[in-house]
């Protein structure tokens, strides 16, 4: 069968840490990075005898979460216990929610080259997050080929919400764009860091096929082990064309999980579902339920700020931006920020927009710097858009003012005036530059007179490099062909 | 009359008055329960460094004249498995052998600020989990009063010590009688308080929703001081009520006329011991005679408790007692990979019993018999609260007596855990409802073993049940006699 007859059916999981000062049971700071196991206590190290204390504000973000993604808020949720072994669990579980999750049954909107697309979010539970195992000693670091593991307990506790999509999502785009709304929202409401490189992001991707127009879900395998969203979708195309495979040569696809190794781009079977875990969920006895306020619930609902979605419809219609344009622009909440100040300082937001999507990102990017790092505001790029748009220099100028702009955040206004390169617009002054250009060059006259218009282009460049490049461009062209074709 | 034979409120009068020091009382005691440990072995570890440099604090802070509580210069046992900063904490286990916690449990906290003497850290069933301290991975506990019987269990330990005069009392702790069963068998009183009433934090969990620490004490008047001390609030367990602590011992003296007794029908069954029904028939004889008054009741699922324990506790300690797998302090086993480490540390580091019921736990959880198990487990849970509800509509405190039988010989009932398990059979449904139960001595046997009296009251009102054991025990002598130490 050929590939395009399949359909991918794919579901991420989503583990979000919580960036609260402290862990969700205990006091110890949740600080990346610290030399390991100096974050710890007696709570977190689950030693004998010690008792979990739920740490508030991490049900407050997990709310906040379950709210921007559109879920119901449970009034009564509770904590259950996750039971397995591994070195990294120092309890030997993880206390997590099983079957009555803080938030369910919401959605969340991506855009698509295909347009919108609303994928069902099943729930987002609160749970700790487990130590990290570091394999010691032998050839790769990695766990298959190393000698020993040490823990660390730093990351042990800290609080993580668990966000599960339905299995809506019908390619790796799709899972691209899911994953870059989620994460766009998370910063917005300012709960989380999202550093997939830190692991305070962290996805998993449930990945089945079916035959096109087909119902039922075929055997899915979930992939572990991606830590950028490029990763995520590599992975899930890798594992689509696999399974698809599989399924041609006329074998089952094997429940299992997946590894995605970043050096063969290739997924890698882990371990299959007969030897996975029967985690014995049952409520945590060392915790009470979480009954939650229903006032304080609407509280937090309305205390979120504007979330992406909504921004990029207000920006498309306010500020006449295309899609496209509006989703750059909403993808970091201070951009968006950023924008709609400057928005208010020029008549053109749209080319103030083009500006901060352009130029102004590009050299951003190759300098490495951030928003708050520049040395001019809103007001400043304002003047520039004005300018171009006044006709006072042209584009080309304005390039070389805005890079004097942007290294040392000098006011256009004075750059064009400093640099004397007032764009010249006096028709008088065009036409006399021109007049000698033609006279200078009979042959490329004879040319475009013969029928050979594109040479305007060479004529209108002599002209420009005559006035020193100030010449309005759009004007010599004018004159010229006014001139021409006489 | 020694001056480690006394009680807590006479000790500390003397304490007070300046007729002894806390010094020279710690090594007065030291030196009696050093003498009769051979025969009892209450003590898996004895602090005697620890009990001298608190005792000579005690003595400053008595000298000053501020700050003194009933408590201050006092000796006392700590059950092992409350954890206590920097000294071995075990739980009678070989998993846990040279544990040295690096806190102290929120009750030994509250010892210590009230000016507690510990002496020792006393034997108990392996994790709290038996009914004769027979599965201790260290020693066998000797019930004082018959050198040849059982102290009872899983606090055996820390009744045989207040029984045997090693300590002025002591704490224990209570998941389906393990406080009130040990005291009913040495002679003691010992209360289970309201689950929620004193913190957990600190305990080393057998089954969470059941566990609670209470007081072990020579009378009833050093049981309301002692819960002066560790009743109340803590920030640090969740389970812990924030519900207001009386004086418990202004309450305890107050008068039981008119109060209410229920006399459960389903606590006197067919072929029970005659001595203990005899006993426990003159003992509500007696409270009548007090002033109260006496309704028989019925807690008709109670019958079924034994049987929702043995799922619920189990279930608990299958997942409580999964941390201890050789990775990060206690015993491990070396082995050729992880899982060959958890298997062998776990199979070298827990006695038999604890196996049993971790086995049982990890069963009833598994994914296809919850719901057979667990779930239908705290559905009964429910029925049986409902009685407990039911029945306080109509009766302040219930009575019953604490345990079927006095105390048993050794091995009597090591080889068929079901004998074991009926052990709990009067005390059981009280942990599973949550309320407190306390047990005082009503009687002794034909050849000498005490019986236990067993009060049972109502969520938070531990001082109505101390006021009735007070009305009692001020009425009889049961709790002036003392054991033999003898064999017989």
């Amino acid at each position: 069968m050929a590939f395009e007859d399949y359909e991918p059916v794919i579901g991420l999981e989503v583990h979000c840490e919580l960036k609260t000062a402290t862990k969700l049971f205990c006091g110890c700071p949740t600080t990346f990075g610290n030399e390991a196991n100096t974050q710890v206590c007696p709570v977190c190290l689950g030693l004998p005898g010690t008792l979990p204390v739920m740490n508030g504000k991490a049900v407050e973000f997990a709310v906040k979460i379950g709210h921007s993604l559109n879920c119901n808020i449970a009034d009564y949720s509770k904590m259950d216990r996750k039971n397995y072994y591994y070195p990294d669990l120092p309890k030997a579980y993880q206390v997590s929610q099983y079957d009555k999750p803080l938030n369910y049954g919401g959605y969340l909107d991506i855009v698509t080259k295909e347009g919108t697309k609303r994928i069902g979010v099943t729930r987002a539970h609160l749970e700790e997050d487990a130590g990290k195992l570091v394999h010691a000693g032998g050839k790769s670091g990695r766990l298959d080929s190393s000698d020993y593991s040490l823990a660390d307990y730093n990351r042990g506790g800290i609080p993580l919400v668990e966000i599960v999509s339905e299995p809506d999502i019908r390619s790796s785009e799709e899972a691209h764009a899911y994953l870059t709304a989620l994460k766009s929202i998370l910063l917005y409401i300012d709960v989380s860091d999202c550093n997939m490189e830190e692991g305070s992001l962290r996805c998993d991707a449930n990945v089945s096929i079916r035959k096109k127009g087909t119902e039922k879900f075929g055997t899915r395998t979930e992939i572990k082990n991606m830590n950028s969203f490029k990763f995520v979708k590599q992975a899930i195309e890798y594992e689509i064309k696999r399974q698809a495979a599989v399924l041609d040569k006329g074998e089952r696809v094997i429940q299992e999980s997946r590894l995605w190794d970043v050096t063969e781009n290739k997924t890698k079977s882990m371990r299959s579902k007969e030897e996975a875990h029967d985690y014995r969920y049952f409520p945590e006895p060392d915790l009470v339920p979480i009954i939650l306020d229903k006032a304080y619930v609407q509280k937090l609902k309305v205390e979120l700020p504007e979330l992406p979605g909504a921004k990029r419809a207000r920006f498309e219609k306010d500020h006449g931006l295309t899609a496209y344009d509006a989703g750059v622009l909403t993808s970091e909440q201070e951009l968006g920020q950023w924008f709609e100040v400057g928005a208010k300082l020029t008549k053109n937001p749209k080319g103030f927009a083009n500006w901060m999507m352009g130029d102004m990102a590009a050299q951003m990017k190759e300098q490495e710097k951030e928003l708050q790092d520049l040395k001019f505001d809103q007001k400043k790029l304002a003047e520039l858009v004005d300018l171009v748009d006044a006709e006072t220099i042209n584009s080309k100028q304005a390039k070389e003012v805005f890079l004097a702009l942007f290294n040392e955040g000098v006011s256009p206004a004075e750059v064009v005036k400093s640099k004397g390169m007032a764009q010249v617009s006096d028709p008088k002054a065009i036409e006399a530059a021109v007049d000698k250009v033609l006279a200078d060059n009979p042959n490329v006259v004879a040319d475009y007179k013969s029928g050979k218009q594109g040479v305007i282009g060479f004529l209108v460049g002599k002209v420009m490099q005559a006035s020193q490049g100030k010449a309005n461009p759009k004007m010599v062209n004018e004159i010229i062909k006014k001139k021409l074709d006489v | 009359m020694e001056l480690y034979q006394k009680t807590i409120h006479e000790i500390a009068a003397d304490l007070k008055a300046k007729k002894v020091s806390s010094v020279e009382l710690t090594k007065a005691t030291m030196a009696h329960l050093k003498a009769v440990e051979p025969k009892v072995q209450s003590f898996i570890t004895v602090t005697e460094e620890v009990a001298l440099a608190q005792a000579a604090e005690a003595d400053k802070r008595l000298a000053s004249g501020s700050n003194i509580t009933p408590l201050t210069g006092v000796p006392l046992g700590i059950k092992d498995l409350l954890c206590t900063k920097g000294v071995q904490t075990t739980c009678a286990s070989k998993m846990l052998e040279g544990f040295k916690p690096p806190y102290n449990a929120t009750v030994v906290e509250r010892l210590n600020a009230a000016g507690a003497i510990m002496v020792g850290k006393t034997n108990m069933d392996e994790f709290a989990m038996g009914s004769s301290t027979e599965s201790s991975y260290y020693m066998k506990t000797k019930n004082p009063w018959n050198l040849s019987c059982v102290p009872g269990g899983s606090s055996g330990g820390s009744a045989s010590c207040v029984s045997a005069d090693q300590a002025f009392a002591s704490l224990g702790s209570d998941t389906g009688g393990s406080i009130r069963q040990p005291a009913a068998l040495c002679g003691i009183v010992g209360l289970k308080p309201t689950y929620g009433r004193v913190s957990r934090y600190g305990l080393i969990a057998f089954a969470s929703s059941l566990d609670q620490i209470g007081p072990m004490t020579k009378d009833v008047e050093d049981c309301a001081l002692m819960m002066n001390v560790i009743a109340g609030h803590d920030e640090k367990d969740s389970t812990s009520a924030n519900v207001a602590v009386p004086d418990y011992t202004t309450e305890m003296k107050k008068s039981i006329k008119g109060l209410k007794i229920g006399i459960p029908k389903e606590f006197f069954p067919e072929g029970m011991n005659p001595e203990v029904t005899e006993a426990t028939k003159k003992a509500i004889d007696q409270l009548k005679s007090l002033g109260a008054e006496v309704h028989e009741i019925s807690l008709p699922h109670s019958p079924y408790s034994l049987a929702a324990y043995y799922v619920l506790a189990p279930s608990e300690a299958s997942s409580n007692l999964a941390r201890y797998d050789g990775v990060r302090y206690g015993l491990r086993v070396p082995g050729e990979n992880i899982v060959e480490m958890y298997s062998k540390t776990r199979a070298a580091g827990f006695g038999p019993e604890v196996k049993r019921r971790i086995m049982l736990g990890t069963y009833a959880l598994s994914s296809g018999y919850y719901d057979a198990y667990y779930l239908k487990a705290l559905k009964v849970r429910r029925l049986i609260k409902q009685d407990y509800d039911k029945a306080f509509e109509k009766v302040d405190i219930i009575v019953t007596p604490t345990v079927p039988n006095p105390a048993f010989k050794f091995g009597e009932k090591t080889d068929n855990p079901l004998t074991m398990y009926l052990e709990d059979v009067f005390t059981i449904s009280i942990n599973i409802a949550g309320v407190p139960g306390l047990s005082l001595p009503c009687g002794l046997s034909k050849t000498g073993l005490p019986i236990g009296l067993q009060m049972i009251g109502k969520p938070f009102d531990e001082a109505t049940l101390l006021k009735a054991a007070y009305a009692y025990e001020q009425s009889t002598d049961w709790h002036k006699r003392k054991p033999s130490l003898k064999e017989n």
